[in-house]
């Protein structure tokens, strides 16, 4: 099987660039290991998609139709049920599937393989290991999917997007939910759905807490809670035991891109993808969006970036080479920081979160500079750093200065 | 004639196995839902080579032995064992004696080619090691292995060869007459027998009390571990040990034979009333981190997939108990099977079959001319080159189907970990090694709960994690 | 000056605003117009988007993700539960059908958020 771009992963960031692709006129494989697209998407029932890239607000499910109904239209190559087994810098790539072992050639390759949950082994929280505890992700595909509930009475701990969504999609369903625990002074998710999840439900946040100890035989019995310090370590004395037989973890995702770790460069610690600001990795063929390189708040995001690889991974399959670009450094205040490298074509958009919360600040790249107020490592920034802010740079260094 | 083993963790399942060559009516007992889920699935999974044990030792007698016959059992079982090689470390000259002590106790319980290695070649061999180590023991004949997967080749064997496994009882009583034991009783049967090895594991002293046999009393020595991720860049190739102390042989850092590094365990001696606790504590854990760190100081706990802890059976004397019953003539202890009852369990099984059963208490047993030692494991289409596996996908559409994706499991080898008894996600884990991998079961755990509801035709809300009462989901969220 | 988020979009503008004998007066970091609704909504009636799912027979999926059409008052979210909860709808259902309509007298609908085809058509 020969192709020009191969995509891999049909979630929000997969779709998006799959179709991005073929309206540049290439030849578009889309692969997926589930047996349909949407990723995620699709057990994501609740509103808060679209806002940005189409002006409305949709559903996980109905956002996931709009690209897919365009798959068909553009009449992409989507397989599904198929995984890669291993993929060569030379575009060369093996497809597993119940129809068959596959071998494809591409000339460009778009990795959009999402994000795993953080597991509760991960925690080394000590106690038992009932059942009854999940990570959201599962949770809500158990209910949103698979129609089975997982519980009579749960206790979330981490207050993202996912935990809070949770916690209100067990309390309408009859699931009593004891409260939602965050090890942080602030929440981690948008304050929106603080509000619309947690507020609206009397269910209670507490900050600066975590779960402590899990005890339970056989299924969940009880959880423990204390506060923390503000290096996150347990106030001995402080400590609270809710019953409860559900325990459910929204405590972070993780690139997941075990399938290119010795073909592409990744951030060491969060194992996300290195890309420069043309979605390509270090590895030429290779380019990668969505999740897999950085997590992103909102699945909009996702979407713009996955389109740009797919432009960029069709002009690339056409013959057009890029600049491998300048560094992007992070300096003051800085946490996370995508992409890694400007390939000097054009403005700049920049990811950002602060590594703490702060009330004002001054963003500065090179000669660029933006104040902005109520910033908060919870919730991303997306920022154009114009042109002519950044010609002549050997190198950029990205910084918060509070204000 | 009929025979009973009460407990299949890796000693009852290899006694079973040892047994199931001769011509008998061969039955297994099991508390639990599974195979080799006790003592037998947390633990070091280390072969030790034997220079730990006092010469005169029960434990002496079998452990090197045991350890050289796993070569043989690993081909003939089909599990993995990797031959690491061990070392123990010794950062001054008073643990250096501790080394010169061992060197020369593994000598006299004919460990081979113990050897002391200086700081150059430890630091060339594993370079993640504590700069300040100063000498190794270096044992080549240790190794890993997993021994959950012993446990259930070995009763695998033994049913292909006619064994009974009866799973999910506990035996609460016997029957006796003139003081032999003729029916053991679960809480859901009776069953008739001639004679009953005790292989209970922790629970070994309950069971021979019921029978109204010898015993050493037994507490549960607790252990936690740590279980970190594969790290690109970065290996650990042997097993490594402390310097041990009178207390224990301390906080290892061991690969395991999927690539990933297990730090552990402590040891902390609990009183017989808790010998369901396999809890994990805040200071355990602790003490395994910093211990381990001390080691290999590189060791990255941002990595950290999953914690657990496993409970040894320990007696006062720190010692095997192995031996027929004179009060009860047709019952035989093989108790307190602790470090290094994993290493020593082949040629234990063997002693008790031959030695204790037909030399000692003169059973005149007849060897089956159609016994087959082999028994092939589930096989891993993950690991065919992709030509085989193309192969394989044409016959069987399910070996393309990836289930787990951290350890490239397919829905071939989930169905045929059920075909061979797994009814349990823990029961298709252990066969198949879906969900220990890096997500720990977030991205294939609810499809292999479709897949057993498939396979069993039961309501998702009845299936298990392990144990009767560990339910996964309730009900439906709409009827 | 009062402090609330606006939950009308995913934005979530921190809006303050004065509150002059239960009248609103002055409104600042609103993005959009939607903010100020929401602020006197919030006050008067507060109103949600509820997203949950209904129980569809014969389909290839045994629920379709529904949501209402537009914020309804937080008041009746429980009684549309207890319908919800008791709804079936046969298969095929389509994006944007209308599962109930008109939901207690508000003109919001409940529709459907995703299609979900006959069994048969796998």
């Amino acid at each position: 099987m020969k192709t020009d771009v191969l995509v891999i992963g049909a979630g929000a960031a997969g779709m998006a660039a799959a179709i991005s692709a073929a309206r540049n006129n290439v030849r578009v494989v889309l692969v997926d290991r589930d047996e349909r697209t949407g990723g995620v998407l699709n057990q994501c029932i609740h509103s808060g998609f679209g806002l940005h890239y189409l002006k409305e607000e949709l559903t996980g499910p109905e956002y996931a139709e709009r690209f897919s109904s365009l798959l068909k239209e553009y009449e992409i190559d989507v397989v599904t049920e198929c995984c890669v087994h291993t993929i060569k810098p030379n575009g060369e790539a093996i497809l597993i599937s119940p129809s068959g072992v596959h071998e494809i050639v591409s000339k460009a390759i778009i990795c959009a393989t999402g994000a795993r949950e953080k597991p509760f082994g991960s925690l080394m929280i000590p106690g038992d290991r009932p059942s009854g505890i999940f990570t959201a992700g599962v949770a809500q595909r158990y209910l949103n999917i698979e129609n089975r509930l997982i519980g009579k009475r749960a206790l979330i701990l981490g207050s993202g997007d996912i935990g809070m969504i949770m916690a209100r999609r067990l309390t309408l369903e009859g699931v009593e939910v004891a409260c939602v625990v965050e090890r942080l002074p602030y929440p981690s998710g948008l304050l929106r759905n603080v509000i619309q999840c947690l507020e609206d439900f009397n269910i209670p946040l507490y900050l600066s807490s975590t779960v402590v100890e899990v005890r339970g035989k056989e299924r969940l019995e009880e959880v423990v809670v204390a506060k923390v310090d503000s290096e996150h370590k347990p106030i001995l004395g402080t400590e609270r035991t809710f019953k409860v037989d559900t325990l459910i973890l929204s405590v972070g995702l993780i690139p997941e891109t075990k399938l290119l770790e010795n073909v592409v460069k990744r951030d060491p610690s969060s194992e996300g993808i290195l890309c420069s600001s043309v979605a390509e990795s270090s590895a030429e063929p290779i380019f990668a969006a969505g999740n897999c390189t950085v997590i992103y708040d909102f699945a909009d995001y996702v979407t713009i970036e996955g389109e740009k690889a797919g432009k960029y991974a069709a002009l690339y399959a056409k013959g057009e080479r890029f600049d491998r670009g300048i560094p992007i450094t992070r300096g003051e205040n800085i946490g996370i920081l995508f992409p890694q490298r400007w390939a000097k074509d054009d403005d700049l958009i920049l990811y950002i979160r602060s590594a703490r919360p702060m009330r004002k600040a001054k963003l500065i790249v090179n000669s660029f500079e933006n104040t902005f107020e109520d910033i908060t490592p919870g919730e991303m920034m997306r920022v154009k750093v114009p042109y002519r802010h950044l010609a002549n740079c050997q190198e950029l260094i990205v910084s918060l200065r509070e204000e | 004639m009929k025979v009973t083993v009460i407990g299949a963790g890796v000693v009852g399942s290899l006694i079973a196995r040892e047994l199931s060559r001769y011509d008998l009516e061969l039955s297994i007992i099991e508390q639990n839902l599974d195979v080799g889920w006790a003592t037998t699935k947390a633990n070091s999974a280390i072969l030790h080579a034997g220079y730990d044990d006092p010469p005169n030792s029960v434990r002496s007698k079998f452990c090197s032995k045991g350890n050289s016959m796993y070569t043989r059992l690993s081909e003939e079982l089909d599990f993995e064992i990797k031959r690491t090689g061990s070392y123990v470390a010794a950062f001054n000259n008073e643990e250096l004696r501790t080394l010169k002590k061992l060197l020369k106790q593994g000598r006299i319980n004919n460990v081979p080619d113990l050897e002391i290695h200086e700081r150059e070649t430890l630091i060339q061999r594993e370079p993640e090691l504590n700069p300040d180590i100063q000498y190794g023991l270096w044992a080549p004949t240790a190794g890993i292995t997993e021994p959950w997967e012993v446990a259930i080749a070995a009763v695998e064997n033994a049913v292909a060869n006619g064994a009974r496994i009866i799973l999910g009882e506990k035996v609460v009583g016997f029957e006796k007459r003139r003081s032999k034991i003729t029916e053991i009783t679960t809480q859901k049967g009776v069953y008739k027998t001639d004679l009953v090895v005790n292989a209970g594991g922790i629970f070994a002293d309950d069971i021979a009390q019921l029978a109204g046999a010898e015993y050493v009393p037994l507490h549960p020595r607790r252990g936690e571990y740590i279980v970190l991720d594969r790290k690109p860049g970065f290996a650990v190739k042997t097993v490594i040990f402390p310097s041990p102390t009178a207390v224990s042989k301390g906080i290892l850092v061991v690969p395991t034979v999927n690539g990933e590094i297990l730090l552990g365990p402590t040891a902390v001696d609990l009183s017989s009333d808790m010998k369901n606790s396999t809890r994990t504590t805040k200071e355990g854990l602790n003490r395994v981190m910093r211990s381990a760190k001390f080691l290999v100081p590189s060791l990255d706990f941002s990595r950290v997939i999953k914690t657990f802890s496993g409970l040894r059976p320990e007696s006062p004397q720190k010692d095997f108990f192995i031996g027929a019953s004179k009060r009860v003539p047709n019952f035989i202890n093989v108790m307190a099977m602790r470090s290094p009852g994993l290493t020593a369990a082949p040629a234990v099984a063997e002693h008790v079959v031959e030695e204790i059963i037909q030399q000692k208490l003169k059973f005149k047993l007849s060897k089956k001319r159609d016994f087959n030692p082999k028994r092939s494991r589930i096989k891993r289409f993950g690991e065919l080159p992709p030509e085989q596996w193309r192969e394989a996908v044409r016959k069987d559409p399910a070996a393309g189907k990836l289930v787990c994706h951290c350890n490239k499991v397919t829905e071939a080898e989930i169905v045929e970990a059920i075909r061979r008894g797994a009814r349990t996600l823990d029961g298709v884990k252990f066969r198949t090694r879906a969900m220990f991998g890096r997500c720990q079961g977030g991205f294939c755990s609810i499809s292999i709960m479709k897949i057993l509801k498939r396979e069993l035709g039961i309501d998702m809300s009845r299936l298990r994690m392990k144990s009767q009462n560990s339910w996964i989901v309730s009900g439906k969220v709409r009827e | 000056m009062k402090k609330v988020v606006c939950v009308r979009c995913p934005v979530g503008c921190k809006i303050e605003f004065e509150l002059h004998n239960g009248k609103v007066g002055k409104i600042k970091g609103n993005r959009c117009l939607k903010g100020i609704e929401y602020i006197k909504e919030e006050l008067k009636e507060p109103k949600r988007i509820v997203p949950t799912s209904v129980r569809v027979i014969g389909g290839n999926y045994p629920l379709v993700s529904v949501k209402t059409s537009a914020p309804i008052p937080k008041r009746h979210i429980s009684d549309l539960m207890k319908i919800v909860k008791k709804l079936r709808i046969r298969a095929p259902v389509e994006l944007g059908d209308v599962i109930l309509k008109n939901l207690f007298n508000t003109g919001v609908d409940l529709v459907a958020t995703r299609t979900v085809q006959k069994n048969d058509s796998k």
